[in-house]
């Protein structure tokens, strides 16, 4: 429905009114406005929040620090997330609360394996890439888990994912013996820091790079259109020839991607893991990202633009509130009102009454034209 | 198929009930020949390596070759902590053995542990309570620790102090007592001041995205006092990637507290300047009471302060990493 509202915004663009109700109708119009809000309260606030510096860091290469970088950088895990949360919610019409403890087990399987089930290791037992490769594939095999008690046994996803969400701590715990491994290699905290010679740290790089794998699988393959025709209807999916089981199935293994890449990342932020504190509620800023980009929680369409804008829209929050000093521990407070004003603004009593507002200068403007 | 599922219910509960009642009638035989029951109640063995060293240690001496039966209780919540033990006091063990989460809210417990003739023993950390109400406690000195770090923070003789300070769990023993301190400090003199203060919750993430913003702020520091090793390697983090220096000779001094091997050995290559030791091996102190007091012994002191020191990178040797690190 949305969709067709695009082309003729420069056809229809002379009433006023029209604009207005386009744009305030737009599915990204939510989420540009909150960071147009944020930008400009911090404009007003104290403009050298967006100054971005040349520094040196303490291996002598020139990097970029500032609070605009800071966003970017430390959003990424959360943009990576809310990609793999949007797929889930649009096929399966619920979300995965396991990410945050996946996250747990991803980072934990790939320090075993660089540590080499050592505590502490110098060098890399193990090289970099196939370690991440088998956090990945121990992921998508807990993704498989989720998505198969959700698609087979028609499982609520938030009761689903609730099984991994109180287990998964203590499996990544388990599967390094207990210990908090530490890797001091600078190789393995490239992902997570910086590349030796470039200013820009490389979680930027590594969501942007799934983004644009994300961009391309929606373009040219039928991803996008499957998991969408299975969130509004399985039944006529099925019937005309979709396995609506398996792509529920599909969508949560991809989240098991997502969520292993966001997982190493987190990991080598610092070359080691903390079991109960890693990535701890980063699955509700995932779903807030989902619900901020303007996508249905209840499944069917949906737009992964929107998602990634949302999670930058929370990281850009979150900074300007440790800017202003607000205890972290009062974030979620914040957090919360957010919340409050999407449910509120997208309750279907509240939506009526704005679509009422909207639709009586919307009809004349149709019978002038 | 409801239907069913109901009487399933119905059977579990009938179930559950029977074996409470079996339970009851042969637990009347407290203090006899077999192993001494221990209920242990600890925080989350991956909350930091300090709590991991800490409870790997009360796994290991609460064992039945050692003469116990104990259940082990893990959790950072201090309400499930307190509901747990009020369950454990009334299966009847002999000893609780607690290392609460936070420091008030254990009234009932105590009282009803004490109705009960159980023993409540604290182990690692305090909480507000009138002695009479434990047998005892063998802890760190939380206050005395924050104040060796404060002491040794004030003779560096800065002309001024900048400091970042990354608190941990509010309300914990741990954040009551290091935080204590430098509030003193800070508020007497006029040279000390906070650039921030913000609680990390004990997490390593948070402490680099609060350095990472006072850095991008651009406000002038010169002191990280984190108050567990966890955070401050978070924020050394963040201060290598903003290329500012730290430790021995560094614009930054940095301080951490507990025990684990790495942050010593950070210490002692003088990547960081301080460290608080706060011992977590009280397990052993903890068996020898018990021991005492199941042969009619009192111990001699009701709190016993484990023995702990600060180290700075110009006094640290190898040496006391072999014996403290864990």
């Amino acid at each position: 429905m949305t969709a067709p509202v695009k082309e003729p915004k420069t056809k229809a663009a002379r009433p006023g009114e029209s604009i207005l109700r386009r744009l305030t109708r737009h599915q990204l119009f939510i989420p540009l406005a909150a960071l147009a809000l944020l930008v400009l309260f911090n404009l007003v606030a104290d403009p050298s929040f967006f100054v971005i510096t040349m520094k040196e860091n303490s291996l002598g290469n020139p990097v970029l620090s500032g609070n605009l970088i800071s966003v970017l950088d430390n959003a990424s895990e959360l943009v990576i997330l809310a990609i793999g949360m949007t797929l889930v919610t649009a096929s399966s019409g619920g979300q995965d609360i396991s990410v945050g403890a996946a996250m747990a087990i991803a980072g934990s399987v790939i320090l075993r394996l660089v540590c080499g089930g050592q505590v502490s290791a110098d060098v890399m037992q193990t090289p970099l890439v196939l370690a991440v490769l088998v956090g990945i594939l121990v992921s998508m095999i807990f993704g498989a888990f989720n998505g198969a008690l959700v698609a087979y046994f028609k499982i609520q996803p938030m009761v689903a994912t609730l099984i991994l969400f109180t287990a998964g701590r203590s499996i990544a715990a388990w599967i390094n013996n207990n210990q908090l491994p530490i890797i001091n290699d600078l190789g393995f905290k490239y992902a997570g820091t910086f590349l030796p010679g470039i200013p820009i740290p490389t979680p930027i790089f590594i969501t942007a790079a799934v983004i644009l794998l994300f961009w391309l699988a929606l373009k040219f393959t039928n991803l996008g259109l499957y998991t969408q025709s299975v969130g509004i209807n399985a039944n006529s999916s099925r019937l005309n020839g979709l396995d609506p089981q398996l792509i529920k199935l599909m969508t949560y293994v991809i989240l098991g991607v997502c969520v292993a890449l966001a997982g190493f990342i987190r990991v080598s932020r610092s070359g080691s893991i903390n079991y109960s504190r890693i990535a701890e509620n980063i699955e509700m800023d995932a779903i807030l990202a989902v619900a901020l980009g303007g996508n249905a929680l209840g499944g069917g369409k949906f737009n992964i633009y929107g998602s990634i804008l949302g999670a930058y829209v929370i990281q850009f929050l979150t900074t300007t509130l440790y800017k202003y000093e607000v205890p972290s521990t009062a974030l979620p407070a914040y957090k919360a009102v957010v919340v409050i004003l999407l449910v509120v603004l997208s309750a279907p009593v509240v939506q009526e009454k704005l679509s009422g507002i909207r639709k009586a200068p919307g009809k004349t403007v149709k019978g002038v034209s | 198929m409801k239907k069913v599922f109901c009487l399933l219910l119905t059977l579990c509960m009938i179930l559950s009930l029977a074996a409470c009642g079996g339970n009851g009638g042969s637990g009347g035989g407290k203090k006899s020949d077999g192993p001494i029951t221990v209920g242990i109640i600890n925080n989350d063995p991956n909350e930091s390596g300090y709590r991991t060293a800490n409870d790997k240690a009360m796994r290991d001496t609460f064992t039945e070759a050692n003469g116990y039966k104990a259940t082990f209780y893990n959790n950072n919540d201090a309400a499930q902590q307190i509901a747990t033990a009020q369950q454990m006091i009334q299966d009847e063990v002999d000893y609780l053995l607690l290392s609460p989460a936070s420091t008030t809210g254990w009234d009932t417990v105590l009282q009803d542990a004490k109705t009960a003739g159980t023993q409540v023993i604290l182990f690692d950390r305090m909480l507000e309570a009138d002695e009479s109400m434990y047998a005892a406690a063998v802890v760190s000195d939380m206050p005395a620790e924050g104040k060796t770090a404060v002491d040794w923070l004030a003779s560096q003789g800065l002309s001024e102090y900048n400091i970042i300070h990354i608190q941990g769990h509010m309300g914990s023993d741990a954040q009551l007592g290091r935080t204590g301190a430098l509030n003193e400090k800070v508020e007497a003199e006029s040279t000390w001041n906070y650039v921030a203060q913000q609680t990390a919750d004990w997490d390593e993430a948070t402490a680099r995205t609060i350095v990472q913003s006072v850095i991008d702020s651009g406000k002038p520091f010169n002191v990280i006092y984190a108050e567990n090793n966890g955070m401050a390697r978070g924020a050394v983090a963040a201060l290598d990637g903003a290329g500012i220096t730290h430790g021995k000779g560094g614009d930054v001094i940095v301080m951490g507290f507990d025990s684990d091997k790495w942050a010593f050995e950070a210490v002692l290559e003088g990547s960081w300047n301080y460290m608080g030791l706060c011992n977590p091996l009280q397990a052993p102190t903890v068996d020898g009471i018990i021991k005492d007091l199941q042969a009619g012994k009192a111990p001699a002191q009701k709190i016993i302060y484990t023995p702990e020191q600060g180290f700075d990178c110009d006094t640290l040797t190898q040496a006391d990493v072999d014996t403290y690190g864990t």
